[in-house]
């Protein structure tokens, strides 16, 4: 792995650039126009809420008949491919293309709610996305999602059984996993020591903990992250949280974060992680992708590190998923059998420093990705990782929680 | 007028109203491509803005076009969001009032200054706005974080680091370099344009200068003075990015909880609610400045001259996204 590749490690949650340049003047005219327009949109931190389960809200039909019959390997066309910027080796795609012959149209984007935009206004058309976990559930209820044809894809058996029945596609009919995450804590070494050597959510929420830090903290600017992260140090359950609509439990986090807001030095879901290496915070809530590329970046080994919190954290998946409306749909099959192949897979999170979801490619990754405890946590920590609920109309009280911590 | 203009039109007469015609329609060709331009990027997104203020969210975040009420315009009245429009009002008075308290000496010393050095100052004063704003931003950002040369500075001094950035302060110094210009310059013009001989026979008169100012200046520049505060507060009351830079986006203002209904939220209606709500209050502020504007206008001089201030006061919106 050469140092390229490892600064490119990590980039896809630098979500948030976007929102800075979209400015939009003082109303978000431009925002409205844009997306009404069908333009960019920007920029929101992945994680929002998400899926899991039909819960009561569960609304709009779930759309889209099977996909077209496609032979494996079978082509119709070039393709288009929408994924998050910095998330795989172009050279997987040249080789895709030497392999089919078919040409690959390739554009990034930096958010699930970017790509949703432009998928939902046809603004451009699409054969191939990767949506997060929620928003594949989202994508899927409200009809843009077209169904898989499995029998084109029999590399899809690649995938380990953890993420094969994902609860944000309850039949496994409209996903194939991509690359995951977690959501936790980088900090120093030496806060780490004066947390006794573990991890602990109490360092960013209980006072006595905190004042041990000696430098600043910042959370991620995203509602479903901070919300989450109260939750787990509340002791709760997010995905029981969610599903049993218990609101006084996400308004006790939202008090919980009230009262936080003063201890942050800020909310940042862009720079956090360049801000640890480099000193201006001692402790901040991130993505772990951030902290692969920052602390590879800055060769920060011995001085940071990237935990999950012995609470429990976030865990995330991004999946590959063909929109209702593709042209190129065997071609769309034909990148996702291979991309799931074992030694694709493998070269993918090579580049990427993601955990795989691809078990046949396990041989094929190099150690020092299989022995990051921060990539690939030990079961017993995976154990406490959740993923984030389609939260329905409980996103919005979730959303208030965070705005109203910010006072 | 008088009654020979209701008699029949001369010959003379239907030439001269010809020749109005051509001139109007000269006037409206001219105007055309600009007025399309508002119609096609101002009228329509506003329209648009207004409709989905009255629409639906769905639980999946979708904007749904029917079921039309007003639940968006009723959230406004939410705790929650009183209190951010009640923090960006505060936020936006005091960057008003800090901005006139620095730009009227500032400007009252351009304006007094020799004619061809009045010229380089105002360049001056310009030159930020060759450069992007968050690029100005991030330069503060550098210069208020605790490895920036103010903190270096104090340390040299003895005084020990500090750090200004992520706090209410690192904000408003924010907000005030952001929008100071806006002040100064309709400062400016109406200092500029005003009779100096007024002062000087208040002087005359035994008035102290410091009554002079009271009693004259201050009242005769007093358009310039409310075209700045309009023009300061209505971009600083949405303001959006400064807060988020240099505040750490620990306080919330109007303008970023917008923005988050439209992205990370979806709740498109309650975000158009808002921005509805925004832009009628600009409006009515924007004609109180005119009306205030017609009252008491130019400085003694002869009318004719105005080059109002007034008159620029309905870009601020923009400025903030150049």
């Amino acid at each position: 792995m050469n140092r390229t590749t490892r600064a490119n490690a990590g980039r896809r949650h630098g979500r948030g650039r976007a929102r800075l340049i979209t400015l939009g003047g003082i109303v978000g005219v431009a925002s409205l126009l844009a997306a009404a327009c069908g333009g960019e949109e920007a920029a929101a931190p992945a994680a929002a809420p998400v899926t899991t389960q039909a819960a009561p809200q569960a609304e709009e039909a779930e759309p889209a008949g099977p996909a077209a019959h496609c032979a494996p390997g079978e082509t119709d066309g070039d393709l288009t491919f929408y994924n998050w910027a910095d998330y795989i080796d172009e050279d997987l795609l040249a080789a895709f293309e030497a392999e089919t012959g078919v040409d690959v149209e390739y554009s990034t984007y930096e958010s699930n709610e970017e790509m949703l935009t432009k998928v939902e206004s046809e603004a451009a058309i699409y054969d191939l996305v990767v949506p997060s976990d929620y928003m594949v559930d989202t994508m899927r209820r409200e009809g843009l999602l077209l169904e898989l044809n499995f029998d084109a894809i029999p590399n899809a058996a690649n995938i380990g059984a953890e993420f094969a029945n994902p609860p944000f596609d309850p039949e496994h009919k409209y996903s194939v996993a991509y690359q995951w995450g977690t959501t936790g804590i980088g900090m120093s070494y030496e806060v780490l020591e004066l947390l006794g050597g573990e991890s602990t959510w109490a360092v960013i929420f209980d006072p006595a903990t905190a004042a041990l830090v000696p430098g600043g903290i910042s959370m991620l600017d995203d509602a479903p992250e901070t919300v989450a992260a109260a939750l787990k140090y509340l002791g709760y359950s997010i995905v029981d949280v969610i599903n049993n609509q218990n609101e006084d439990a996400i308004r006790e986090a939202g008090d919980l974060l009230r009262a936080t807001n003063d201890r942050l030095l800020k909310y940042d879901s862009v720079t956090y992680s360049d801000d640890l290496v480099n000193g201006e915070v001692d402790v901040a809530h991130g993505w772990s992708g951030g902290f692969a590329l920052s602390i590879f970046g800055a060769e920060a080994f011995d001085t940071h590190v990237y935990t999950i919190p012995s609470e429990g954290g976030v865990i995330w998946v991004d999946t590959m998923a063909i929109p209702h409306n593709a042209d190129n749909i065997c071609s769309a099959h034909a990148m996702i059998n291979f991309l799931t192949d074992a030694e694709n897979g493998a070269t993918l999170t090579n580049w990427t420093y993601y955990g795989s979801p691809n078990v046949a490619s396990t041989p094929f990754i190099v150690d020092e990705i299989l022995d990051d405890p921060g990539i690939n946590p030990p079961p017993e920590i995976a154990a406490r990782l959740e993923l984030l609920p389609f939260a329905g109309d409980l996103a919005l009280l979730i959303q208030d929680m965070h705005s109203q911590a910010k006072s | 007028m008088g009654p020979a203009r209701r008699s029949p039109p001369t010959a003379g007469a239907a030439g001269e109203e010809a020749a109005a015609v051509a001139r109007r329609r000269q006037g409206m060709l001219l105007a055309s491509p600009g007025a399309l331009y508002l119609l096609i990027f101002f009228v329509v997104p506003l329209g648009l803005i207004t409709v989905y203020s009255f629409a639906t969210r769905t639980s999946t975040g979708r904007t749904a076009l029917s079921g039309w009420n007003v639940e968006s315009y009723r959230a406004i009245g939410d705790d929650i969001i009183v209190g951010i429009i009640g923090r960006s009002a505060w936020l936006a008075t005091l960057t008003t009032v800090l901005c006139v308290v620095v730009g009227y000496p500032f400007a009252y010393y351009i304006a007094t200054r020799p004619r061809h050095v009045r010229a380089v100052l105002l360049v001056l004063v310009m030159i930020p706005f060759w450069t992007n704003a968050l690029v100005r931003v991030f330069a503060i950002r550098f210069l208020l974080g605790s490895n920036g040369p103010a903190s270096a500075l104090s340390e040299s001094l003895g005084f020990g680091t500090f750090r200004i950035l992520f706090t209410p302060t690192a904000v408003t110094i924010g907000m005030v370099y952001s929008f100071l210009t806006f002040m100064v310059l309709p400062l400016y013009v109406a200092l500029e344009r005003m009779d100096w001989s007024l002062t000087e026979a208040a002087r005359d008169l035994y008035a102290s200068g410091a009554k002079a100012f009271w009693k004259v200046t201050l009242p005769l520049t007093r358009s310039g003075i409310v075209a700045g505060c309009v023009l300061v507060f209505v971009p600083s009351f949405g303001s959006y990015v400064v807060p988020d830079i240099l505040g750490g986006a620990k306080t919330l203002l109007i303008g970023s909880y917008i923005a988050r209904q439209f992205r990370d939220a979806r709740n498109w209606p309650l975000g158009a609610a808002l921005s509805v709500l925004l832009i009628v209050a600009m409006l009515v502020a924007v004609a109180l400045n005119q009306r205030s504007g017609s009252g008491a206008e130019d400085g003694g001089r002869p009318r004719g001259r105005r080059r109002g201030p007034g008159r620029g006061v309905a870009e601020p919106a923009t400025a903030e996204a150049s």
